[in-house]
C-alpha cells in the first residue's frame, strides 16, 4: 500500500478550559490514501467537522499528529499552512460562499489571486475549469445570477482550479435539491475517478457516504470502529 | 495575492457600496476642501506680499528708527525725557509724539560697521496737487526708499540722479487731474502745493513721469524723488528759524545684503546697541505675513477637525464592511491569504476613499478657488491687480492629497486589524 497523503494520530481536540472544557475530538487515527473517496459521517456534534478542519489545516490540533506528504504540520509556521492550503487543498462548502457582486470568473480563479500568479494565466486556467464543468459561458455574470447548482459547480471549479491533491467538501448538496445534488456527486466522483483527486467529504447523507471509497462515523469525538471497514465502492 | 492585486480588489471593494463610500468620502471632501483652500489663501496673500517686495526692489534698506527702550518694559506712562528728541505732529507723528532722529543719530548710524549710506527719511507735507486747469486735489507724499521700483501703468520709475524735480503719481489721480489715460499724463507738468514756515502758500512744478499701480506699498500717495524733496523742503522751510534742530522720524541705510542674514543680523544687532530699531523690507512684510500665517493656522486646525471627525467616518465605515465581508474573509484565508493581505485589503480601501474624498475636495477648492477670483477681481480687488488671491501650490495640493490619504488608511487599520484576526473557521461559520 502507497503510504498515506494524510496521516493521523491520537488527535485531540480541546475548546476551552476548566469547567468549560469541551473535548471535541478524543483520540482519532486515520489514513487518508492518495486518490481514494473518503466519508466522514456523523452527526451534528460528533466532532466531524472539528476533525475535517484540523485536517485541512484551518485549525490546530490540541494534541497528536498530522502529516501531509510525510510531512508532520504542526511544525509548520502560518506562512506555510497558508501556502499548503492554497496550493494542496480544495474547498467544497455547503453555502457556496461566492462573492455574489463578482463575476463568476473572478470567484473561480480567486485561490490563484491569492497564490499571486498573473491576471492573464489566471484568466486562462479559469476559463479552462469552467469549461471542465461546463459553465464556460456564465465566466461574465455574477455570481449571484445563477442557479444553485450552476453556483456549486463555479464552488467546484474554484477547488480545481489551483490543481489540489485534496478536494475537503463540507455537505456539497446540502443545499441542492436532489437531481442538482446528484449531478454535483457525479462531478466530484468524476473528478476523484479521472484526476485522482482525493476527496475527504464530510457529511450526514448516507447514500452520498455509500457512494464513497471508504466511509468513518464519529461518534462523541471519536471514530465508531463497526463502521470502518471498507464499504464497497 | 500581489500587491497589484490588493490594490485593484481593495478599490473595487471600496466601491461595493456606492452610497456609502460616497457619503464618507463626502466628510473628508469638506476637510481637503477647507484646508487646500485655507492654504491657498495663505500662500496667495503672501506670494503677492513677497511679490511687492520683489517689485519695490529694495532688499538692501534697513528702516532705522530710535530703539524706544522704555516702550516695552512697563505698563504705566514713560517718564519723561527733556532730552530725546521727538516728532510733534505730521507725517509720522500722527499718532502722537514719536521719537525722532537728529543730525547726531545720523552720523552715528553711518559710523556703524556694515552701513554703506545713510539718508534721512524726509516727508513734506504737502496740501495739494493742480494740473493745469484743474481743481486742486489733496494728495500726500509716498515715502521714498533709495532705489526702489514702482509697479507702474505708464511711464518710467523715478530718476533718483536727476536734479529735476519728478513725481509719480498714483492711477487715480489720472482723470481728476484731466487727462485722458495714464500714458497722457506721463510727461506732464503738474504743481504741488503747501505751506511754508511763513504761513505763505507757494507751489512747485513738477515732471509727472509715472503713473503707479495700486499696491499694498506706496499706494498712500504721490511718490518724490529725491530732487523734488530737497525743493519741497526747501520750499517748506523758508521763514523758518534757523536754529531749530532738524529731527526725522527714520532714516534709510543701505547695507550688502549678499553678505548673508547673519552679518544682516550683526548689522540689526549692532544698530540696536547704538539705541536704534533698524528693519529690513522682509522684517516690516514679516509682521504681516505673520498674522496672514497665524490666520491661515487656525483656519487649517478646523479643517484637521474636519478631517479627524471623517476619518471617524472611515473607521465606522470599513467596520462595517469587515463586518459584511466576514465570511468572504474567512474563505480567503481558508485558501491560503495571509492575515498581512488581509490588513493590506482593508487599509488600502481606507487609502481608496481618502485618496476619493481629498482628490475631490482640492478639485472642489481650486473651482471655488478661481470662482471667487474672478469674481471678486471685478470688484473687491479691482483695486489691487497684482493680487492673486489664491494660489494651488502643486506640492501643498499634493501634501493634502497624501496626507489625508496617509490618515485615512490609519484610520483604516483599527477594522483591517480586526479583519486580519479572524479565525476562518468562525468566519465561516458566520451567517
Amino acid at each position: 500500500m502507497s503510504p498515506a497523503l494524510i496521516s493521523v494520530r491520537d488527535l485531540h481536540k480541546t475548546y476551552g478550559s476548566g469547567a468549560g472544557e469541551f473535548h471535541a475530538l478524543r483520540g482519532i487515527d486515520l489514513d487518508i490514501h492518495t486518490g481514494e473517496s473518503l466519508a466522514i459521517v456523523g452527526k451534528s456534534g460528533s466532532g466531524k467537522s472539528t476533525l475535517m478542519h484540523l485536517l485541512a489545516l484551518l485549525d490546530r490540533p490540541t494534541s497528536g499528529s498530522i502529516t501531509l506528504h510525510g510531512t508532520e504540520t504542526s511544525g509548520l509556521g502560518a506562512r506555510e499552512l497558508n501556502r499548503t492550503r492554497n496550493a494542496e487543498f480544495g474547498f467544497v462548502f455547503q453555502q457556496f460562499f461566492l462573492n455574489a457582486q463578482n463575476t463568476v470568473l473572478d470567484n473561480v480563479t480567486m485561490p490563484l489571486t491569492i497564490a499571486g500568479v498573473p491576471a492573464r494565466e489566471r484568466k486562462a486556467r479559469g476559463l479552462a475549469a469552467l469549461r471542465q464543468l461546463g459553465i464556460e459561458d456564465k465566466a461574465g455574470n455574477k455570481a449571484n445570477d445563477l442557479s444553485g447548482g450552476q453556483k456549486q459547480r463555479v464552488v467546484i471549479s474554484r477547488a480545481l482550479i489551483n490543481r489540489p491533491s485534496v478536494i475537503f467538501a463540507d455537505e456539497p448538496t446540502g443545499n441542492l435539491d436532489s437531481n442538482t445534488g446528484a449531478t454535483v456527486e457525479s462531478i466530484l466522483f468524476d473528478l476523484n475517478r479521472t484526476q485522482g483527486i482525493t476527496l475527504v467529504v464530510v457529511t450526514h447523507d448516507e447514500d452520498l457516504a455509500a457512494r464513497c471509497d471508504r466511509a468513518v462515523t464519529i461518534a462523541d469525538g471519536l471514530i465508531v470502529p463497526a463502521t470502518t471497514q471498507e464499504v464497497a465502492a | 495575492m500581489k500587491a497589484l492585486d490588493v490594490i485593484q480588489r481593495a478599490n473595487a471593494n471600496a466601491f461595493r457600496s456606492k452610497l456609502r463610500t460616497t457619503l464618507t468620502a463626502l466628510a473628508i471632501v469638506i476637510g481637503a476642501f477647507a484646508l487646500t483652500l485655507t492654504n491657498a489663501l495663505g500662500a496667495g496673500v503672501n506670494s503677492f506680499m513677497a511679490d511687492t517686495v520683489a517689485t519695490v526692489g529694495v532688499d538692501d534698506v534697513l528702516t532705522v528708527t530710535p530703539l524706544d527702550e522704555s516702550a516695552p518694559a512697563g505698563d504705566g506712562p514713560t517718564v519723561y525725557d527733556p532730552d530725546r528728541a521727538t516728532l510733534s505732529g505730521g507725517g509720522m507723528g500722527a499718532m502722537g509724539s514719536a521719537l525722532a532722529l537728529t543730525a547726531a543719530d545720523l552720523d552715528t548710524i553711518a559710523a556703524v560697521p556694515g552701513v554703506l549710506d545713510v539718508s534721512p527719511l524726509r516727508i513734506p507735507s504737502v496740501d495739494f496737487v493742480q494740473a493745469d486747469g484743474s481743481q486742486p486735489f489733496e494728495v500726500s507724499l509716498g515715502v521714498t526708499m533709495p532705489g526702489m521700483h514702482v509697479e507702474l501703468a505708464a511711464g518710467d520709475n523715478l530718476d533718483f540722479a536727476t536734479d529735476e524735480p519728478q513725481v509719480v503719481l498714483p492711477v487715480s489721480y489720472v482723470e481728476p487731474l484731466g487727462f485722458a489715460s495714464p500714458a497722457d499724463a506721463v510727461g506732464a507738468v503738474v504743481d504741488l502745493g503747501l505751506t511754508d514756515a511763513t504761513g505763505t502758500s507757494v507751489t512747485q512744478p513738477v515732471t509727472v513721469v509715472g503713473i503707479a499701480e495700486p499696491s499694498l506699498l506706496g499706494s498712500a500717495g504721490a511718490i518724490p524723488n529725491p530732487a523734488l524733496t530737497d525743493a519741497l523742503v526747501d520750499l517748506a522751510a523758508v521763514g523758518r528759524d534757523p536754529g531749530a534742530p532738524t529731527v526725522f522720524a527714520a532714516a534709510f541705510a543701505t547695507y550688502d545684503p549678499g553678505a548673508g542674514p547673519t552679518a544682516t543680523e550683526d548689522l540689526q544687532s549692532a544698530l540696536a546697541a547704538e539705541g536704534f530699531d533698524a528693519m529690513t523690507v522682509d522684517d516690516q512684510l514679516g509682521m504681516f505675513t505673520s498674522v496672514i500665517d497665524t490666520i491661515v493656522f487656525v483656519l487649517s486646525a478646523f479643517a484637521a477637525i474636519a478631517l479627524i471627525a471623517a476619518s471617524i467616518g472611515i473607521v465606522n465605515t470599513l467596520f462595517m464592511a469587515v463586518q459584511e465581508r466576514t465570511r468572504e474573509v474567512g474563505l480567503m484565508k481558508a485558501m491560503g491569504l495571509s492575515s498581512a493581505k488581509v490588513f493590506a485589503l482593508f487599509s488600502v480601501e481606507a487609502a481608496v476613499i481618502g485618496l476619493l474624498g481629498s482628490v475631490v475636495g482640492v478639485l472642489a477648492a481650486m473651482g471655488t478657488g478661481a470662482a471667487i477670483s474672478s469674481a471678486l477681481s471685478g470688484s473687491l480687488l479691482a483695486d489691487l491687480p497684482g493680487l492673486n488671491l489664491f494660489v494651488f501650490d502643486p506640492v501643498t495640493v499634493l501634501a493634502v492629497v497624501l496626507g489625508v490619504m496617509a490618515v485615512a488608511f490609519l484610520a483604516g487599520t483599527l477594522p483591517a486589524l480586526r479583519a486580519a484576526k479572524a479565525d476562518p473557521i468562525s468566519s465561516l461559520r458566520y451567517e
